[in-house]
């Protein structure tokens, strides 16, 4: 608990050094940071709204990795979940010739997006399984692949035929697909309350099942899971696939709750971001959520403070740069603060060799 | 390399050239579209060939890098960057401005390199964390400074992007003389001249891809001719055995992956300062993760990984020529004129060849392992 | 005798890692032309102290003179100056370079900063006439058999002048004769005026070969003896600190029907090269079948196409009287097959799991431990609780990650879990590598006990002792086959020995 804590302390430090350096005052920047993320009741809206998708994709970065697997490809895979749920959305009810009930509708377009992220990663997930093709670049691949073919469909065959404007975009979807908000006036979601629950579920499903048992022996030593029996390759697929599950539903979560369709570039970082959540909140379901906030938290406050102090919203991804950097290589903590202790060290990838 | 990678790659140039030549003959010769495949294939295999290099010094002697993609948007951005203030603030013309923008480029880069030393080599973080840390820092840093000085008010150029001292020029290799002088000697046909103007050409390149070529040559020389090469194998392969031996492990390892910095600040300078004028964030786009493939592919030799980079340069090639025949691309083949669908082709290839099918590869032994004394 | 001046001197070294006392006050000296062997068991620090002399491991304090002179030995580079050479257990080769590659590294010759092949080659050919080593200097080394390999360690040191030889465990991987080729050159050697540190836990070696011996037990100098004056007995109570009972003692086999049999069962390694060709034997009840052999014979592949791990290239597998060619280890174990693997860290065991989950680690998904998919904590906790007062197990907790114990208390955890549950056979291979006296004393009680109680074993072991200690019948396995299969009782340590390093049985 203690290295997270002094990671985001000391990533918040060098921000600072960093803002000074192009001219900004540091304590007026912070100040509007989190004013603009906790001093209103719809600054705190925003937060959680903002930190919705984080807690999603964090959780599915945090369960690769307790598979043994580094799921750089969050991104394409809320990519995916986000364009299949937009299509559910617009599409559904002229295909059936039927408007469908809310009850119905939802939990379809939510659902079916999220088994396009599923999809979307065990592809490179049965690629790693059977041929040993690195997850790590075939993730990143499949990024490219998501990126080239949403943009595609949204500038082809998805395009709203009645465009506001130039940009690339799906139709609305239809009333009966969104998620309500919670309080009127606010953009707060149900999908918050969601994500919350679903990384409780990950945290069951992690520790308190066979299934979990198995997910975290294949990641902590694939030979000896083999040895014990367990069906390594499908173990490895499944884990790939409920990682890629997590993040599509980040991307429907957006499009159901929030914008109700799905635009090009809305999501250009939530996958990278994901990365740091997951390692910040030491692949703990509840660490996830904590870290997540405190993303969705600097995201949006970066605006109020950007109104405050001209120094551009885009210090927020040094500084989330920099917490990585400093969770990632805790020695580096370790050595600043002067630990006495030696952390464990936690095996979260291999090399290329399989 | 094997016969099986050879005649892939081989099979693979020869189709994606194939394609391009079919569809464009209603427009050129296919003489001259070979050559002009040719040319953008060298071209734009730059940064995956130095890509590919320095993930090569970097595996070779044991640390696996994955932040080459942003080293080279690293050195993308601090190059150009630095050229323009030359230009624009100094008031130096073009000429030695881009030179010391590549300067520059090489050192972000170094500098990028030497945190993922210092993080996997001395920290022993997870080398693969460890590179997207600098991939992530990478996109965080480029991103901000490019708003905050050029786009923001009140910012150092107050919102305009001061004119960029160009390209670096295109050096002339007397190739086109030289098949002439040829043709001479042979009492030279017509076809001879045409091919001599077709093919004259194509090494006609700008000074980072002619380094690059060098580059994988004396990369050759330096890994298996040399002491430097015997040891820092011998790192990558058997780290006890070489400290037993008195070779300081953690010193060739820093140094190899700093010298894998270099080549990817020269990789990254391409971008902004031989390929086109300007900075745009992710410019990258991926470039540096196919480079790894390509490394992987090569068996981590330079001239098997220059070989798969030509096989990415050819397929990005196509997706270039088949926006240049866009009008005359048969009604059948409109799938090829969409870019977003060509342009897959890099990404599809890499993941086809990491599935091994074209024949395994095999990583250095201690690839990834930080050394423990 | 005269006695030759003393080349090397180590006083008082000590040695603290985190938690271990590894070297405590050690004083040992080697004199000119000498083999002096360090005997003791695993973990008793003798590799610790040759480490140190060697300049891998700063000692904490402590003196080192080579020739009289005091050294100050910080690195290899500083003992390889001062005329030390090693030769490791696990050899310290690149085995994708050549064998002059190896030779040369750290000492390259070079021509215009072009490495100087043709320069080394000559030299390497003229050490190996000298000392009568043949060896290809052009050979890649990953390709040379174990004995040639040792060789080419040998004349790395040479190479580079060394005097002083450490030879960590020569033996440990070489046939009976082998190691007897190893003790000829090492005669040789000392005739040409080197000096041999000979590390072994190998009593009868050590009196075969040594001038002087040195006994260390848990990081300190028990004494020091002539060969003459002492015998296995007395080495064995210096080495462990109490009377050892060298033999197992076990009755007469009652061996019932067959349990496994194996018939012309080939296996591929991961090159796709054939490593076992067409082996068949079979394992009764109550009986234990030794395979003995040199690493590296195709034992390693045999049995973990056994136990499902490796897939078969041709041949077949009984079990239990059903065909078990190809299946699965989990049908393997809910048939009755008990497996203590080779690499107990890599295969046996999830190091950074509690000695709970580890207990359960093929069982977790049945009852009681799990229910509908889903984990039951207490009987995971009851069942780790009555493994670990049963087998002994040494933890501070059953949630201690197991990774935490000694390799003698990880090795019972294994046993624990694999005999606790219903089986008919026992599969194990190298139990008691690197595990000290009283952990090999356990578990080879335990092997006999399952044997007793009616199991088929198959031991597999590379330790020719062991083998012989435990078989009731032995099979000898080289390059992929077994060349014989004899009654533990009618044949001779010599005669396997010869069998191992490849003669054909000729009744």
């Amino acid at each position: 608990m203690l290295v997270p804590l002094l990671a985001v302390l000391t990533a918040v430090v060098v921000g600072g050094v960093v803002i000074v350096a192009v001219g900004g005052n540091p304590f007026f920047a912070y100040i509007g940071l989190i004013q603009g993320s906790f001093g209103s009741a719809k600054a705190l809206s925003e937060t959680a709204v903002w930190a919705t998708p984080y807690i999603f994709a964090g959780l599915a970065v945090a369960l690769a990795f307790k598979g043994g697997l580094f799921n750089i490809g969050a991104e394409g895979q809320l990519a995916f979940g986000a364009v299949t749920a937009a299509l559910i959305g617009y599409a559904l009810p002229d295909w059936l010739g039927t408007d469908l009930p809310a009850i119905i509708h939802i939990p379809l377009a939510v659902g079916l997006g999220a088994l396009a992220g599923a999809l979307w990663a065990a592809i490179p997930g049965a690629l790693k399984a059977y041929t040993g093709g690195h997850e790590v670049i075939n993730t990143i691949m499949m990024n490219y692949i998501a990126l080239n073919l949403t943009s595609f469909l949204l500038n082809g065959p998805m395009r709203d035929p009645n465009p506001i404007d130039l940009s690339a975009q799906t139709p609305e979807i239809a009333l009966s697909a969104r998620i309500p908000p919670l309080f009127e006036g606010l953009r707060f979601h149900w999908g918050f309350i969601l994500a919350l629950v679903v990384a409780f579920l990950v945290y069951i499903l992690i520790w308190k099942t066979t299934l979990g048992f198995e997910i975290r022996t294949v990641g902590s030593n694939p030979d000896a899971a083999q040895y014990a029996g367990i069906n390594v390759k499908r173990t490895i697929v499944i884990s790939m696939a409920l990682s890629g599950l997590l993040a599509g539903m980040a991307g429907t979560i957006e499009v159901t709750a929030l914008n109700y369709r799905h635009e090009l570039g809305f999501s250009i970082g939530y996958g990278f971001d994901a990365i740091a959540i997951a390692l910040l909140g030491k692949t703990h379901p509840l660490g996830v959520v904590l870290a997540a906030i405190l993303f969705g938290a600097m995201r949006n406050g970066a605006t109020r403070m950007q109104f405050l102090t001209q120094i551009p919203v885009d210090v927020i991804s040094v500084i989330q740069a920099l917490i990585l950097l400093f969770v990632a290589a805790d020695a580096i903590i370790r050595y600043i603060y002067r630990f006495k202790t030696r952390g464990e060290r936690v095996v979260l990838t291999r090399g290329w060799g399989g | 390399m094997d016969w099986k990678r050879f005649s892939f790659i081989t099979l693979v140039i020869v189709l994606l050239f194939t394609v391009v030549v079919l569809v464009g003959s209603a427009a050129q010769k296919p003489v001259v579209i070979i050559a002009s495949m040719l040319a953008t294939t060298l071209t734009v295999a730059t940064p995956l060939t130095l890509g590919a290099l320095s993930g090569i010094f970097c595996e070779r002697s044991g640390v696996v890098n994955i932040g080459i993609e942003g080293m080279m948007l690293t050195a993308a951005f601090f190059g150009w960057l630095a050229a323009i203030y030359m230009n624009s603030i100094f008031g130096f013309s073009s000429m030695p401005s881009l030179i010391v923008g590549v300067l520059f480029a090489i050192l972000s880069s170094v500098l990028m390199s030497l945190l993922h030393a210092v993080l996997s080599v001395t920290f022993k973080v997870d080398q693969i964390i460890g590179g997207t840390v600098i991939n992530i820092l990478a996109v965080g840093v480029t991103g901000f400074l490019n708003r905050q000085l050029f786009f923001e008010k009140g910012s150092v150029f107050g919102g305009n992007v001061p004119h960029a001292p160009g390209t670096l020029p295109i050096i002339h290799v007397p190739v086109q003389e030289g098949v002439e002088a040829i043709c001479k000697l042979t009492g030279g046909t017509e076809g001879c001249q045409t091919l001599a103007n077709a093919f004259g050409k194509v090494f006609d390149q700008q000074p980072i891809t002619i380094a690059a070529i060098l580059l994988v040559i004396l990369s050759h020389f330096i890994l298996f001719k040399t002491r430097w090469g015997l040891r820092t194998r011998a790192v990558g392969e058997h780290p006890r055995a070489a400290d037993t031996l008195g070779i300081n492990v953690q010193r060739m390892r820093y140094l190899n992956v700093l010298i894998g910095g270099v080549m990817a600040g020269l990789a990254g300078a391409y971008f902004t300062l031989e390929s086109v004028p300007s900075f745009e964030p992710v410019m990258t786009n991926g470039r540096g993760f196919i480079a790894l493939a390509a490394m992987i592919f090569g068996n981590w030799t330079p001239f098997g990984a220059w070989a798969a980079s030509l096989v990415f340069g050819a397929a990005q090639a196509l997706q270039i020529n088949m926006q240049v025949f866009r009008d005359v691309i048969p009604a059948q083949w409109t799938i090829l004129q969409n870019s977003y669908v060509v342009g897959l082709t890099p990404y599809i290839l890499t993941m086809i060849i990491l599935t091994g099918i074209i024949g395994k590869t095999i990583p250095p032994a201690a690839d990834g392992q930080p050394y423990e004394k | 005798m005269t006695e030759q001046p003393i080349v090397l001197e180590a006083k008082g070294i000590t040695k603290n890692f985190p938690g271990v006392l590894a070297n405590d006050q050690v004083d040992f000296d080697l004199r000119k032309g000498e083999i002096h062997a360090l005997l003791g068991e695993n973990g008793a620090g003798k590799t610790t102290l040759m480490n140190i002399l060697y300049g891998l491991y700063k000692p904490d304090s402590g003196e080192i003179k080579v020739n009289g002179q005091p050294v100050v030995i910080h690195s290899p580079k500083d003992s390889i100056e001062a005329g030390i050479g090693m030769v490791h257990q696990h050899f310290m080769l690149v085995p994708v370079f050549t064998v002059a590659e190896n030779i040369m590294l750290g000492d390259e010759t070079t021509r215009y900063g072009v490495l100087d092949q043709k320069a080394v080659v000559r030299r390497v050919k003229e050490l190996s006439k000298q000392y009568s080593l043949e060896i290809d200097p052009n050979a890649i080394v990953g390709q040379l058999p174990v004995g040639v390999q040792q060789r080419v360690e040998i004349i790395k040191a040479l190479y580079r002048n060394a005097q002083i030889l450490i030879l960590d465990e020569p033996t440990a991987v070489l046939t009976p004769q082998e190691a007897d080729d190893l003790f000829v050159i090492m005669r040789e050697l000392t005739r040409r005026g080197v000096s041999i540190i000979f590390i072994t836990h190998k009593l009868k070696e050590v009196l075969a070969i040594a001038d002087r011996i040195t006994v260390m037990r848990a990081g300190r100098v028990v004494g020091t003896v002539d060969p003459k004056d002492t015998n296995e007995q007395k080495l064995a109570a210096m080495m462990v600190g109490r009377e050892v009972i060298l033999k197992v003692e076990k009755k007469p086999a009652q061996p019932g029907k067959q349990v496994l049999e194996v018939e012309g069962l080939s296996v591929h390694d991961w090159r796709g090269l054939e490593t076992v060709r067409g082996v068949t034997f079979q394992v009764r009840a109550g009986e234990i079948l030794g395979i003995a052999g040199v690493q590296g014979n195709g034992q390693t592949e045999l049995v973990e196409t056994l136990t499902g791990l490796r897939p078969s290239a041709g041949g077949k597998i009984r079990f239990s009287g059903q065909d078990m060619t190809g299946k699965s280890p989990r049908l393997l174990t809910e048939t009755g097959m008990a497996h203590i693997p080779e690499d107990r860290q890599r295969h046996g065991l999830v190091l950074s799991y509690p000695v709970a989950d580890n207990l359960v680690l093929n069982t977790y998904y049945k009852q009681p431990f799990g229910v509908r998919g889903i984990m039951q904590p207490a009987a995971i906790d009851a069942n780790a609780r009555k493994l670990i007062q049963d087998f002994d197990i040494r933890t501070p907790s059953p949630y201690v990650n197991v990774g935490k114990l000694s390799g003698g208390n990880q090795q019972k955890v294994i046993v624990a879990r694999e005999l606790s549950h219903e089986i008919n056979l026992l599969i194990a291979n190298q139990p008691t590598r690197g595990l000290d006296v009283g952990s090999i004393e356990y578990i080879h009680q335990e092997i006999v006990a399952m044997r007793d109680r009616g199991l088929g074993v198959l031991l597999v072991s590379a330790e020719l002792d062991e083998i012989m200690a435990l078989s009731d019948r032995i099979a000898v396995m080289y390059r992929g086959q077994i060349v014989v299969t004899v009654d533990a009782n009618k044949v001779t340590r010599e005669q396997l020995g010869l069998w191992m390093a490849g003669a054909h049985p000729e009744e």
